[in-house]
């Protein structure tokens, strides 16, 4: 599959937008759904690049969407 | 077939047994409590003449012919209004009743044009059957005395005519109007001899609050209302039975056609979604299949800015296929993919889908779900299992109080809405959720006991606060939530709403909504016997689309309002085959049937039917797809009957996207906006050539036969077969039916479908199984697709998108009846005389403070776009908020709408977009309906 780079700020905006919305679970109960939907829904090439911005620092990540990228980093 | 004229028994059917037996000239019948003489009679196959009775209408008992004598009774009493008794003896022809019966007709004809020869309905006229079947020979009254023959005609609607010279005043288009439409645009003026059918208050049609449902003229039992297209082509020799291409409705019509050539298009009363009505656009607005516009040959072109150049069907997908292959070769197997429409057939969805998982070999295939009602498939599956509506249509007859979200029934679902508002005249409640005030909210005979005037964007916290007062205020049904819900879930999410932040007092200052107001609602719908909610894209298209869809699901089950008729969750889908493109596996996401390309087995049933390893992984959405294209990595397109350049938001970046491709690919009957960038165009057909199905909002498979053979020379499964044969998968099928064995193969809640079994039963519901070999007209009855029933909390998380000193108000879009989606159709028929442009509806003060004139020009800035409209002053907008449509490419409306979305499925948020409107000196752009023929 091809690498599909995407604005990588657009990537940012939906994940901590999806992280929101698990927001009144803890922390580490949010992480895990927001990894399980980034999982189900979006393509590899996203998440990966996601994966790659994190390894890079993450900046503009809120915390449980970057504990969830990191999860995903670890299920590759 | 040869022209289908249906039965018309007289009164409508009653429901309950038959168990009232009656003897009808020395016949026995046996009719439920209530029939009148008239149906019994005609049950038996006694047709007992009548000129106001029809069975679509009330009996009325005006016209005085289907007089019968009754053994006992004295006199003649009109069979239509006389219901039968046990043990009745019924004569229906005798002498005394011949005698009467002539002397009426005579007094009909005796003020009726004897020009049948040359009358646009001989041959199908009732009146002249009648004066057929009580053996007229003679009017003894003469022609000379007082009379209507001069009363003049009303031409002013585009598709029908009104002759009064030809009425006989038996109301019948009246009681139309009222009963079946439920718009009370008719009425009879004047008394006796001066009685006269008249559109409002004595305007014309066209001026009058018609809205053209041709109720009235499928009614006329003569030719004083009559169509257009029949005074211009004569009567119909044949008919077609299919289904409408318009909404979600899905209404099932009769073609009748002169050869190839439509005369008319007439709701078959035997349609389970519609039942014998219809709206102005399927019964009259089809003449787009044969415009001028439409394009027949395919043609191709090197880039962008040449000119197109026809070429024949193998040169255009070969040319296609190979560059296809050469961009997968340079940019790798994901670098292409496509978007299904919801306005093909199941069978033209499920090969694209397929040549895309097979042929292209990866998941890149979506849908124009993803920019409607993708929330609800989320949403949904999540709470109840599964993507789709609870109940059937027929089922909003049962309900007590009827919840109308986001939704605008009357305009975009106006078959639906008449249903609806019969109910509502029968003396349902109703609550209605929106920021504008919709027709609905106050309307002839129709009044919301509570409008929720929500702020845009607040859809959540007002569904929050109504689960709070039924949590806190004991109304929960606790026997249905412990039998059939998720005690976890429940437990959790009763904590959840139960939070005083959720409160209606807390939420008001959001939401807008008075908190007793919101409380009576709440309570209206939890206390009543059956609860219905309908929602439409005032829910879906918000950042939090999912978690409303979710929110509704819960109260749903938390109120017991699932599982039987009168009740459930009720999405309103837009176009005619949202339902059945989703269910088709239009999704990156799903395989069909609603499975994850990630479930090996589900994966492993295609794969092993089709020969093809599948990809387990999610493809592009097609904002994802957009953002790629702009990246650069994703480069080719097949775009099937969609005109994303108009319709998606921020049209800018679209149309950046589209620019960047080195391939676009579109299929569609127009070159519309999306073609501008298209390299490859493969003409598509229109529904009048097609030979599928549809599957509307209630889940009902219907069959779309075909009237005329393609005008293109191929349907357009063929194309799509071709087009992955060229790559090197080969795909082949003799026809449609062949596709839908393998859905029903391959799909487990089709498994029972085929086009043998939707020709005997007419239309089917999924799920379709060796359960329920008849379909499942209601959902989740026994227990939830998913098992027990799944509370999900629901956080109210305000859209980024806000209001600021710049961009002050908020703008939401939405349609109006005679217009429909992109307009690509409507705006090629005369629907165009009700809307010749799209507007901006604005309220009197912010008007005033800007200095709006009505009528005026405005412009409409947004942070990433402009465009001019013309301005309209309407006090049923809130103060603050602004609304369009999309119908015409050149108003812009998604040159404004931004990129914000679901955060679930990333449907856009058309419903709100910070703008500020300004008197302009500008015109807008392209506001010029494309005209018809």
């Amino acid at each position: 599959m091809s690498d599909h780079e995407t604005d990588i700020g657009a990537l940012v905006r939906m994940a901590n937008q999806i992280a929101k919305n698990f927001s009144h679970h803890r922390s580490d109960v949010a992480s895990n759904e927001v990894a399980a939907h980034l999982h189900s829904f979006w393509a590899p090439s996203m998440r990966d690049q996601l994966v790659r911005y994190v390894d890079e620092g993450g900046d503009g990540l809120d915390p449980v969407p970057l504990t969830a990228a990191r999860s995903l980093s670890v299920r590759r | 077939m040869s022209l289908l004229k249906e039965p018309d028994l007289g009164t409508p059917a009653v429901a309950g047994a038959a168990t009232v037996d009656v003897c009808i000239d020395g016949l026995p019948v046996t009719v439920a409590p209530g029939t009148s003489v008239l149906r019994a009679a005609a049950t038996a196959g006694i047709n007992i003449p009548k000129l106001c009775a029809t069975d679509s209408l009330d009996a009325f008992g005006s016209c005085r012919l289907c007089l019968v004598e009754v053994d006992g009774r004295p006199g003649t009493p009109a069979s239509c209004t006389t219901p039968c008794t046990p043990g009745m003896q019924v004569s229906t022809q005798t002498p005394r009743l011949e005698k009467l019966r002539r002397g009426v007709m005579e007094l009909y004809i005796s003020d009726h044009p004897l020009d049948c020869l040359t009358c646009p309905a001989n041959g199908d006229c009732e009146l002249q059957d009648m004066a057929g079947a009580v053996g007229l020979r003679e009017v003894r009254y003469g022609f000379d005395g007082e009379n209507h023959l001069d009363a003049p005609t009303d031409d002013s609607n585009p598709y029908f005519s009104f002759d009064a010279s030809k009425c006989i005043a038996c109301s019948r288009c009246v009681r139309a109007c009222d009963e079946v439409q439920g718009t009370f645009a008719l009425t009879i003026a004047g008394r006796g001899f001066d009685s006269k059918v008249t559109a409002g208050a004595g305007e014309s049609f066209m001026q009058s609050e018609c809205v053209s449902c041709g109720a009235c003229v499928q009614a006329c039992p003569t030719s004083t209302l009559q169509e257009k297209t029949v005074i211009q082509l004569g009567v119909p020799q044949r008919t077609v039975l299919t289904t409408c291409a318009y909404c979600g409705v899905g209404c099932s019509f009769k073609a009748e056609l002169r050869g190839d050539e439509v005369v008319r298009m007439v709701p078959y009363k035997d349609g389970g979604a519609n039942e014998g009505h219809s709206c102005v656009k399927g019964r009259f607005a089809w003449g787009y299949a044969t415009h001028k516009d439409r394009q027949l040959s395919p043609m191709i072109r090197e880039s962008i800015g040449d000119e197109w150049r026809k070429v024949p069907w193998d040169e255009a997908i070969g040319y296609a296929a190979s560059r296809l292959q050469a961009i997968q070769a340079e940019y790798g197997r994901g670098a292409i993919g496509g978007i299904t429409s919801s306005r093909c057939t199941n069978e033209e969805v499920f090969v694209v889908q397929k040549m895309i998982r097979a042929a292209f070999g990866n998941n890149n295939v979506d849908t124009c779900a993803r920019v409607c009602h993708s929330p609800t498939g989320y949403g949904l599956k999540q709470t109840f299992g599964t993507s789709a509506g609870t109940q059937d249509f027929k089922s909003v007859a049962e309900a007590d109080v009827i919840v109308v979200i986001g939704a605008n029934p009357t305009d975009g679902h106006p078959v639906f809405a008449s249903r609806m508002k019969r109910r509502l005249r029968e003396g349902a409640e109703l609550v209605v959720i929106d920021p504008r005030r919709i027709d609905l909210v106050r309307s002839p005979h129709v009044e919301a006991k509570h409008f929720l005037q929500l702020s845009p964007g607040t859809n959540v916290a007002v569904v929050n606060a109504m689960a709070h007062v039924v949590v806190t205020e004991d109304l929960v049904d606790r026997a249905f939530v412990a039998e059939r819900c998720e005690a976890d879930s429940f437990a959790q999410w009763e904590s959840f709403v139960a939070l005083p932040e959720n409160s209606p007092e807390a939420m008001e200052p959001i939401t807008g909504v008075p908190a007793a107001e919101l409380r009576a609602a709440a309570r209206l719908y939890a206390g009543a016997r059956n609860g219905a909610i309908y929602y439409g894209l005032g829910v879906t298209e918000h950042s939090q689309g999912s978690t409303m869809v979710m929110g509704m699901a819960n109260l749903a089950m938390a109120t017991g309002n699932i599982g039987r008729d009168g009740v459930g969750v009720n999405p309103l889908r837009g176009q005619n085959n949202v339902q059945g493109s989703c269910d088709m596996g239009s999704f990156p996401h799903e395989l069909p049937g609603y499975r994850h390309v990630g479930d090996d087995t589900a994966r492993h049933v295609f794969e092993d039917l089709w020969g093809k390893s599948l990809d387990p992984e999610p493809g592009l959405r097609i904002p994802n797809m957009f953002d790629a294209a702009i990246a650069g990595t994703y480069r080719g397109m097949y775009v099937q009957g969609e005109d994303i350049a108009q319709s998606d938001p921020n049209v800018k970046h679209v149309k950046a996207a589209l620019a960047s491709l080195d391939l676009l690919i579109v299929q569609d009957l127009f070159l519309n906006e999306t073609a501008a960038f298209a390299h490859v165009f493969l003409p598509g057909t229109s529904f009048l050539e097609k030979d599928g199905t549809f599957t509307n909002a209630e889940r009902r498979i219907n069959r779309v036969r075909p009237v005329m053979a393609p005008k293109t020379g191929k349907q357009e499964w063929q194309i799509t077969c071709e087009l992955a044969t060229a790559m090197g998968y080969s795909m082949d099928y003799a026809n449609g039916s062949q596709i839908m064995d393998e859905i029903a193969a391959t799909t487990p809640t089709f498994a029972r479908v085929s086009f043998a079994r939707l020709d005997e039963a007419g239309s089917l519901q999924w799920p379709c199984t060796e359960a329920a070999p008849d379909g499942t007209p209601i959902m989740h009855v026994d227990g939830f697709v998913r098992g027990k029933g799944h509370f999900v909390d629901t956080p109210f998380v305000p859209t980024d998108e806000r209001t600021s000193r710049k961009f002050p108000l908020i703008l939401t879009t939405g349609r109006i009846l005679s217009q429909y989606n992109v307009g690509a159709q409507t705006r090629r028929t005369e629907n165009v005389q009700w809307h010749g442009e799209d507007i901006l509806e604005i309220h009197p003060h912010d008007a005033e403070e800007r200095g709006i004139v009505d009528g005026s020009p405005v412009s409409i800035v947004s942070r990433v776009g402009e465009t001019v409209l013309r301005a309209r002053i309407a006090d049923r907008m809130p103060q603050g908020v602004v609304y369009t449509t999309f119908h015409y490419p050149g108003s812009g409306a998604n040159v404004v709408t931004t990129e914000y979305s679901d955060w679930a499925t990333n449907c856009p948020e058309y419903k709100v977009t910070a703008v500020q409107v300004a008197p302009t000196s500008k015109l807008p752009v392209g506001a010029q309906p494309v005209g018809t023929q």
